[in-house]
C-alpha cells in the first residue's frame, strides 16, 4: 500500500474545500451542492444538518465517490491524507474506501447484499485490503459481529439479511464500515428509519467505536436532537450551500442564521399546548430556482432589498463560527 | 378528596359516560385482534381500551409492532375486531349495514403518513379533494355548492384558490399533506384518524402543518386521534396520551401526568431514549438503557409483556400479568394508569 500514513490529530482527517456539485435533469442541468466546505479531526463529530434536497446526501456520497452518474463534481477538493481524492483513478480511491473513508447508509436491507450470507459480507474488507482466506475473514467477521452486539455471532454469520431486525442490520452495516479502522467515518441518517429505543442503542454503538478506533465522524441527518446529543460541530445546510456552522452548543444557543433559528424554533419539543408554533413558511426553493441573492430569501422573516440583489457569502466570526447572512448581528442581538 | 397517590390493584372501568352525561364521541373496550392461526398467531391487539371526546385529541404511541395501525384500522371500520367493542355515540359501527354504514363512514376519516403516495397523481387538487362526495353525495349535492365547498377547504388548509387546478407533482410535501387534509374534511368528520401525519415531512413544514391542525380542531371541533413515534409531537397535540407496547395499552393519561410523570418503566425508557435539543442535558445521564428489542408478536412474554427488556423486572412480572395501577390525574382530568407490577413512584431513582 502507498496512502500515507494517518495524520496527527492536529491536521484535519477529512477537509472539503469549496465542493461543487451539479445534477443532470431532464429539464437541464442543476447545482445541488454549491461550493460546500468543512473539516474534521479525528475522534471528533460533526453534522451536516438539512432538510431533504439541502444537498448534505450529494455532499456525503462526492465525498466517498459514490455519485450517481448523473451527479458531477465540478469544483473543490476532498482532501484525505494529505491527497486529493477527487484527483484520484477509481483504482486509487477504492484502496481508501475502507482503510481511510468509509460509510454507513440510511437503508442497510439496500444497503446489504440480499443473496450472501452476512459473515462473507462483513469479512469482505479484509479479503480485499489485507488478502486473508475465506476462513480468516469470517472470522474476522465473527469478532466484528460480537463488537457490534450482535447475539450468537458464529451462528448468525451464516444468516442472510432479511433474518435480521432493522436495529441489528444496521449493527451489522457499522461493522462492515469499521473493519479496517477508517480514519473517517461518514454516517448517513443511520437511525431514521428505527424505533426511539433502538435508535438510541445505535447511537450509543457509534459514539463507543470511535472512541475506541479514534474516528472522525461526519453525521448526516435532519433530526436537531441528534445533532444536540452527538455532534461537536454542525453545518447547516440550505438549498445545496452552507448557510451557518460552528460548535453544536453556540450554534444552537444563539443561531446567526435567520433559517437555523427558524428550524430551532420549529421543534415542538418545550412548545406550549395550543399555542402555535412558529413555524418557517413555505418550503425551500426547488433547486431549478434557487434565487440570485440569498438562498433563503422567499422564507426569512428578516429579507430586505440587499438580500434580493446580493447573495451573502459564509463569514467568519473569528470564533470558530459562521454565517451566511447580511444581517446576522441583528440575530445575535434578539 | 381522594389521596392522589392512591393505587388500587383493580381497575375501575373506564367511564361509559362523558361529563355531560352522553356517552363519548367514541369509546373501544377491550378490543382485541389476532391475525392467522395456531401457532402462526400473531396478536396484534389485546384488550385495548380507549375514549375520545367531541373535539379532543388523543395521542397513540408506540414503537413498530405496538399495533397502533392496527387499532387503526380498527377505529376506521376497516378491521373487525375479535373480541371487544367500538362505540361512536353509543353506535356499533359493525352491526351497520348499507346506508348506516355509509352515514357513519363519513364520521370517521383518515389522513396518511405519506403525502407522495397517498395522493393520485393524476387528479388535480380540487379533484382529489371533491372525491368523496363521488361516493357521498348527499353531502353537497350540487355542482356550483361543490365548487364553493373546495375554495373554503382550500383556504382552511391555508392553500389559495388557485392551487386547485394543479396536481400533486406540482405541490410540496408539506402542499400535499394539505391537501390530504382537507381531503379528509370533505365530509365533515368527528373524528380523523391521523397516522404520523408529520414524520415524512421537514422539520420546517412539519410546525405548518400541526399549526393547521390545530386550527381546524379549534375552528370546527373536529377531533384526533393522532399516531405518532415522535413523543415531542405527540406532548404538542394531545389532550390524553396512550403507550403500547406488543399490542396492550401500559399507560394512560392527561399529556401533562404521562409526559412528567411516566408510571410505566416503558413509557420512561421510551421519553429518556428521545434525544434532545438542549446541548446542556447529555441524554447519556438520564437515559434508562433497554436490552434488545421489541419481541415477536408471534411470541410474546408471559406475565408482564415488557418484562424482557424492562430494567426493573423480578420473578413476578414473568409469572403474573400485571395490574392496572392507577391514580387520579395532577390536572383533576383523567385517571393515570399503568400497566405495571412496581410502577414509578414520582421522584423514582433508577438503577
Amino acid at each position: 500500500m502507498t496512502t500515507t500514513p494517518a495524520p496527527p490529530a492536529t491536521e484535519p482527517a477529512l477537509a472539503v474545500e469549496g465542493l461543487c456539485v451539479d445534477l443532470s435533469t431532464v429539464s437541464g442541468t442543476v447545482r445541488a451542492v454549491d461550493g460546500v466546505s468543512f473539516s474534521v479531526r479525528r475522534g471528533r463529530t460533526l453534522a451536516l444538518l438539512g432538510e431533504s434536497g439541502c444537498g448534505k446526501s450529494m455532499t456525503a456520497l462526492s465525498v466517498v465517490g459514490l455519485l450517481d452518474p448523473a451527479a458531477e463534481v465540478t469544483a473543490g477538493a476532498v482532501r484525505v491524507r494529505g491527497q486529493d481524492t477527487l484527483r484520484m483513478s477509481a483504482a486509487e480511491r477504492r484502496k481508501l474506501a475502507g482503510p481511510v473513508l468509509s460509510i454507513v447508509f440510511q437503508d442497510a436491507l439496500t444497503a446489504l447484499n440480499p443473496v450472501q450470507p452476512v459473515g462473507r459480507q462483513i469479512g469482505e474488507p479484509f479479503r480485499i485490503h489485507r488478502g486473508l482466506s475465506r476462513r480468516q475473514a469470517e472470522e474476522k467477521a465473527i469478532e466484528l459481529m460480537t463488537r457490534v452486539g450482535i447475539p450468537e455471532p458464529r451462528q448468525r454469520a451464516k444468516s442472510y439479511p432479511h433474518q435480521f431486525s432493522g436495529g441489528m442490520r444496521q449493527r451489522l452495516l457499522i461493522a462492515m464500515a469499521v473493519a479496517l479502522d477508517p480514519d473517517v467515518l461518514i454516517a448517513d441518517e443511520p437511525t431514521t428509519a428505527l424505533d426511539v429505543t433502538v435508535q438510541a442503542q445505535i447511537m450509543r454503538l457509534l459514539r463507543d467505536l470511535q472512541h475506541e478506533r479514534d474516528m472522525a465522524v461526519v453525521l448526516i441527518t435532519h433530526d436537531l436532537a441528534v445533532v444536540a446529543q452527538r455532534a461537536d460541530d454542525v453545518v447547516v445546510m440550505y438549498a445545496g450551500t452552507v448557510v451557518e456552522q460552528g460548535p453544536v452548543h453556540d450554534v444552537f444557543t444563539s443561531p446567526r442564521h435567520p433559517y437555523t433559528r427558524g428550524l430551532l424554533d420549529s421543534v415542538p419539543e418545550d412548545a406550549e399546548r395550543g399555542r402555535p408554533l412558529p413555524a418557517v413558511p413555505g418550503s425551500p426553493p426547488e433547486l431549478s430556482a434557487v434565487p440570485p441573492g440569498c438562498v433563503f430569501q422567499a422564507r426569512c422573516p428578516m429579507v430586505r432589498e440587499r438580500c434580493v440583489r446580493e447573495r451573502p457569502s459564509l463569514r467568519g466570526t473569528g470564533d470558530g463560527r459562521s454565517a451566511a447572512c447580511h444581517f446576522s448581528e441583528e440575530l445575535d442581538r434578539a | 378528596m381522594p389521596d392522589p397517590s392512591r393505587t388500587t390493584a383493580a381497575a375501575p372501568g373506564p367511564r361509559t359516560q362523558g361529563p355531560d352525561g352522553h356517552p363519548p364521541l367514541l369509546e373501544v373496550r377491550g378490543v382485541t385482534k389476532t391475525f392467522g392461526s395456531g401457532r402462526r398467531r400473531l396478536t396484534a391487539l389485546d384488550g385495548v381500551d380507549l375514549r375520545l371526546g367531541r373535539g379532543e385529541t388523543l395521542g397513540l404511541v408506540g414503537e413498530s409492532g405496538c399495533g397502533k395501525s392496527t387499532l387503526a384500522r380498527v377505529l376506521l371500520g376497516l378491521e373487525r375486531p375479535d373480541a371487544g367493542t367500538v362505540r361512536y355515540d353509543g353506535v356499533d359501527p359493525f352491526a351497520l349495514r348499507g346506508k348506516e354504514l355509509l352515514a357513519w363512514r363519513r364520521r370517521v376519516q383518515m389522513v396518511f403518513q405519506d403525502p407522495f403516495a397517498s395522493l393520485n397523481a393524476r387528479m388535480s387538487a380540487a379533484e382529489l379533494i371533491g372525491e368523496p362526495w363521488r361516493t357521498h353525495r348527499d353531502v353537497v349535492p350540487d355542482a356550483r355548492a361543490r365548487e364553493k365547498r373546495i375554495r373554503e377547504l382550500l383556504s382552511l388548509v391555508g392553500l389559495r384558490d388557485s392551487d386547485a387546478h394543479r396536481h400533486p407533482n406540482e405541490f410540496s410535501g408539506g402542499q400535499r399533506q394539505r391537501i390530504g387534509i382537507a381531503r379528509a374534511l370533505a365530509l365533515d368528520p368527528d373524528v380523523i384518524v391521523c397516522d404520523e401525519p408529520v414524520s415524512a415531512l421537514d422539520l420546517s413544514v412539519q410546525a405548518q402543518v400541526l399549526n393547521v391542525l390545530s386550527e381546524l380542531r379549534s375552528r370546527l371541533g373536529v377531533a384526533y386521534v393522532f399516531i405518532s413515534h415522535d413523543l415531542s409531537v405527540v406532548r404538542y397535540i394531545s389532550d390524553r396520551v396512550t403507550v403500547m407496547y406488543l399490542g396492550k395499552v401500559i399507560e394512560h393519561g392527561a399529556t401533562e401526568d404521562v409526559f412528567e410523570q411516566p408510571r410505566h418503566p416503558y413509557t420512561a425508557a421510551l421519553m429518556s431514549a428521545a434525544p434532545v435539543l438542549d446541548t446542556s442535558r447529555s441524554g447519556e445521564d438520564r437515559e434508562i438503557r433497554l436490552q434488545g428489542e421489541i419481541p415477536s408478536p408471534f411470541d410474546i412474554p408471559s406475565g408482564c409483556r415488557f418484562r424482557t427488556r424492562c430494567p426493573r423486572a423480578e420473578d413476578r412480572c414473568a409469572a403474573e400479568a400485571p395490574p392496572a395501577v392507577v391514580r387520579d390525574g395532577a390536572g383533576g382530568g383523567d385517571a393515570h394508569t399503568a400497566l405495571c407490577h412496581f410502577p414509578l413512584e414520582a421522584g423514582t431513582a433508577w438503577a
